[in-house]
């Protein structure tokens, strides 16, 4: 009943037919709330906040704060100035927050605010206190994804804050992307091993996957502070990882504050991960640590294991680009065959960087940058997979087909776990491996007639 | 806890002679828990599962609008999927119209719809898209209804996008048919079907001898609505999203309404006394009666059992609109629970003033709260319960608190008698839980 999606693939120029994708604004709320006292403020209607906030509170079962300037007729002919200004008062009267992270909607970006300008006038009104810092970025929900605001952003982060003081530190900037608060978690642990003092940004770890203390804290304990956000300037390297997610804040680190940076994709999988690790290497001038070889022994010991499970299996695999990148390699290196690769995301960089990666094993395979999952279900319709790769919503096409899906990516709205246990590194790789592997089984199981039904597999 | 002065008045206890300050738009800068207009159109027209619901504007709206209210389909899921223009740089310069129109035709190839929904948005509504042109012009193209809906973000609260959501309704009954229709005919408006609410309902009015003929919206079709002018009575569950349908129908086709609440086992009595009272027939109210004391009887043995649990323990709620928070006052007081805190997005003067006579003088009344406010009351108050939203619902947790959910994310029906005696369940199996104990506020505390 919940299949109503023709193999036949129709000319479509104006629909959209079920995103693999949402607008910039929640991006900018995720990465504001990665830093420490950090109110995130949404410039426009009072839904656009109200969405965030429920998207994400379904994604991570938090609580998920962020104020709005309640934009009403008025504000959208007059233009949302006095909203803002009002805004800012009301915020640090009552919510008294270190800092307040503005982002702009479609509303107030075809108004056309002006939301520097604004900044300054509330500041000489004495409506942001002394010792209080406003920050914004533009992110109009009908350009980028939410992928882009959210590296709008961590860039906005960076343009205001990070100062190069003219003294090097033995620091070095960590933008992890889009990726969990248990991945944050997991890139701090590995970064320490090396040695090596590291500043992140942003950093959901004990935000967005905060104890029950039995108190509600307006503002949790996580997050990248002040001072960090100030030193990262100083820091001597930046890794960005994760390109549509990090590369223009990194950019912008190397431009302003003269940090030179290292483009690297996601530490997912074994080929990424790897990169990772020889750049933390590099950095710290050390050999790998033991604790991080025997990490990846145990992921390669795992996939060999394993493999007989994994080759040939074909799946399809869809989301954002930087995880969808790091996911299409991992799934290659596991000798399987990922024959729909897809992101709602913008950028022919995607296909080019898809194609070059299956260039050898896959050469046919569907790929595209700006697709719908509507597209992605034909595609399965044409050529079945055995396996879905991406977040909750491809749960549909699972059903419709009868195919099995690891959820990995945002949002998940339907399961437990992801913010608790990474995916990064070698030890969520392997995590990530065992789903896939228990997925591929749970099938053969499940499909198995009784004389070939095994104890064993 | 400090208020903003300006928050203050949006506060009171129920003993107090002050009126709740509402109706207003939230303060800029508040964590509100609000909405907007297309939020509020987009649930009201969402359930109609034969029709296309197509958002003209920015993918957010689109995305987050896909899927998230569990308002079940007996038959057709065609309303479940998500259809937008995903409007882009371009079409901000040069307009959107042209996309929509484009965009209306290819989702009538794939999809052979009974009619469509055109939600316009803050975006395409600021760059004057003249959506209301476009859906007239489609709808002679395409031959099937193509209706407009003015439900721009930026036009108000939820409550703004119901009128919007209705005028569209307007547009649908009136279209169809009405051959047929016997003397004891109903509609329902107002519930969604949530959880299969409606065919709880449905199944109690079909047993008194009442046809239903459209339901609006939850588990509705075009074709019925189209039709839904025919029927002799009106009954309206949730009053704030569908009343001025009612209003409408009354003035144009002279069609009496009533306004019920089937929540809580006073409230779904007398929901149908008045339906069956309406119709006059004897028998009618024969059959009633012996619905309600069937049904009552099944669940009061239950109820009296939870109670002894329950009693004297303390609940919040924090709804959409007033119907919900009075008639939830009303079942917590069944089950023996008080009302420490009772707040709505949308309330009306009057609505308040009825609250305060509802609720017990000490009982905290809030207009359009916010996270902050509601914690510190949560944990003032000790309360045990808490009724919310998704966004309320993390909230409640994080301090230790039972919760229940009684808006979109519901999985279990709460109408009727027997959804009376799941809430007390619910409510029963959150408050007495054991992992509250391991909370570290509430912790040596024992089980309740």
């Amino acid at each position: 009943m919940l299949d109503m999606t023709p193999a036949t693939v129709s000319e479509r120029s104006a629909l959209k037919i079920n995103p693999a994708k949402t607008c910039q604004p929640v991006g900018a709320v995720y990465a504001a709330l990665g830093v420490h006292g950090c109110l995130p403020h949404s410039h426009g209607s009072q839904g656009c906040c109200a969405y965030h906030r429920s998207h994400l509170t379904r994604h991570f079962k938090e609580p998920v704060m962020a104020s709005t300037s309640s934009f009403t007729e008025g504000s959208s002919v007059f233009g949302g100035m006095a909203n803002l200004t009002q805004a800012f008062g009301t915020i640090f009267e009552m919510y008294d927050p270190d800092i307040v992270a503005v982002h702009t909607t479609c509303l107030s970006e075809v108004i056309g605010d002006d939301i520097p300008t604004i900044i300054s006038k509330a500041r000489e009104e004495g409506k942001i206190p002394e010792g209080k810092l406003v920050v914004h970025c533009n992110t109009p929900s009908f350009v980028g994804s939410h992928v882009t605001g959210f590296s709008a952003m961590v860039k906005g982060f960076v343009k205001y804050l990070s100062e190069n003081t003219g003294t090097r530190t033995t620091a070095v900037n960590i933008l992890p992307g889009w990726v969990e608060p248990s991945d944050m978690t997991e890139l701090k642990r590995i970064v320490a091993i090396f040695g090596l003092p590291a500043i992140m940004l942003p950093d959901t770890s004990s935000v967005l996957d905060a104890p029950a203390t039995g108190e509600h804290a307006f503002f949790p304990k996580g997050g990248t502070t002040l001072p960090e956000l100030k030193a990262m300037g100083d820091a001597r390297a930046t890794l960005s990882l994760g390109s549509w997610a990090s590369l223009d804040a990194a950019t912008l680190l190397e431009t302003k504050c003269g940090v030179p940076f290292q483009e690297l994709d996601l530490p997912i999988g074994l080929a990424a991960t790897d990169r990772f690790i020889q750049s933390l290497k590099a950095l710290a001038g050390v050999d790998v640590p033991v604790q991080i070889e025997d990490e990846r022994g145990r992921l390669v010991d795992v996939i060999s294991d394993m493999h007989q499970y994994l080759s040939g299996r074909k799946v399809a695999i869809y989301g954002d680009p930087d995880h969808v990148i790091a996911l299409t390699e991992f799934c290659r290196d596991m000798d399987m065959l990922p024959v729909h690769v897809l992101t709602g995301s913008v950028g022919n960089a995607f296909e080019t960087r898809i194609h070059a990666i299956l260039a050898d094993s896959v050469p046919n395979a569907n790929v595209k940058a700006q697709g719908d999952l509507f597209l992605l279900h034909q595609w399965i319709k044409n050529e079945p997979v055995d396996l879905l790769l991406g977040t909750t919503y491809g749960k549909f096409i699972g059903r419709a087909e009868d195919i099995p899906l690891v959820r990995v990516g945002w949002p998940i709205l339907d399961r437990v776990g992801h913010s608790y246990f990474p995916t990064v590194g070698y030890l969520g790789s392997l995590r990530l491996a065992a789903e896939i592997i228990s997925a591929i089984q749970e099938r053969q199981d499940r499909d198995a007639p009784d004389h070939a039904f095994e104890l064993v597999l | 806890m400090d208020l903003l002065d300006d928050r203050k008045r949006q506060v009171v206890t129920a003993g107090e002679v002050r009126a709740v300050v509402c109706d207003r738009p939230s303060v800029a800068g508040s964590v509100t828990q609000r909405a907007c207009s297309f939020c509020g159109s987009r649930v009201v027209l969402y359930p109609i599962a034969d029709a296309l619901h197509l958002v003209h504007g920015p993918v957010g709206c689109a995305a987050y609008t896909w899927d998230i209210r569990g308002a079940q389909s007996s038959g057709p899921q065609l309303h479940r999927l998500s259809f937008n223009t995903d409007v882009r740089e371009e079409e901000v310069i040069f307009g959107g119209e042209k996309k929509l129109a484009r965009a209306l035709r290819e989702l009538v190839v794939i999809h052979k719809p009974k009619g469509a929904f055109v939600y316009a948005t803050c975006l395409t509504g600021v760059i004057g898209d003249d959506v209301d042109a476009v859906c007239r012009m489609a709808t002679a193209e395409l031959g099937i209804p193509i209706i407009p809906v003015q439900s721009e973000g930026f036009k108000g609260t939820k409550k703004d996008g119901y009128s919007a959501a209705c005028r569209a309704l307007d547009q649908l009954i009136g279209t169809g048919p009405t051959e047929g229709i016997g003397p004891y005919s109903v509609n329902i408006l107002g519930d969604f079907n949530i959880a299969g609410e409606i065919w709880t309902i449905k199944g109690y009015l079909e047993r008194m001898g009442v046809e239903v003929v459209a339901t609006l919206t939850g588990d509705g079709r075009v074709d019925t609505i189209r039709r839904a002018h025919g029927v002799k009575l009106n009954i309206v569950q949730c009053a704030g999203s569908m009343t001025s349908v009612a209003k409408l129908m009354k003035e144009k086709y002279g069609i009496p309404y009533v306004q019920v609440s089937f929540f809580g086992l006073e409230d779904c009595a007398d929901a149908l006394y008045q339906i069956a009272k309406h119709f006059g027939d004897p028998e009618m109210m024969r059959r009633t009666k012996e619905i309600v004391r069937t049904e009552t009887e099944a669940v009061l043995p239950e109820l009296a059992r939870i109670r002894k649990d329950l009693e004297g323990k303390k609940a919040a709620l924090y709804v959409g609109g007033a119907f919900k928070a009075f008639s939830l006052v009303k079942a917590l007081r069944q089950i023996g629970m008080q009302v420490a805190m009772a707040g709505t997005q949308t309330g009306g003067p009057a609505d308040y003033e009825h609250l305060k006579e509802l609720c017990d003088a000490d009982t905290i009344l809030a207009d359009d709260s916010n996270p902050l406010e509601m914690a510190s009351w949560l944990a003032l108050r000790d309360v045990d319960l808490f009724i919310g939203g998704v966004k309320e619902r993390p909230v409640a947790f994080k301090l230790g608190i039972g919760f229940c959910d009684h808006n979109h994310e519901r999985k279990i029906g709460l109408a009727g008698f027997e959804g009376c005696a799941a809430f007390a369940r619910e409510v029963h199996a959150t408050v007495t839980s054991p992992v509250w104990s391991l909370v570290p506020r509430r912790a040596g505390r024992g089980l309740a």
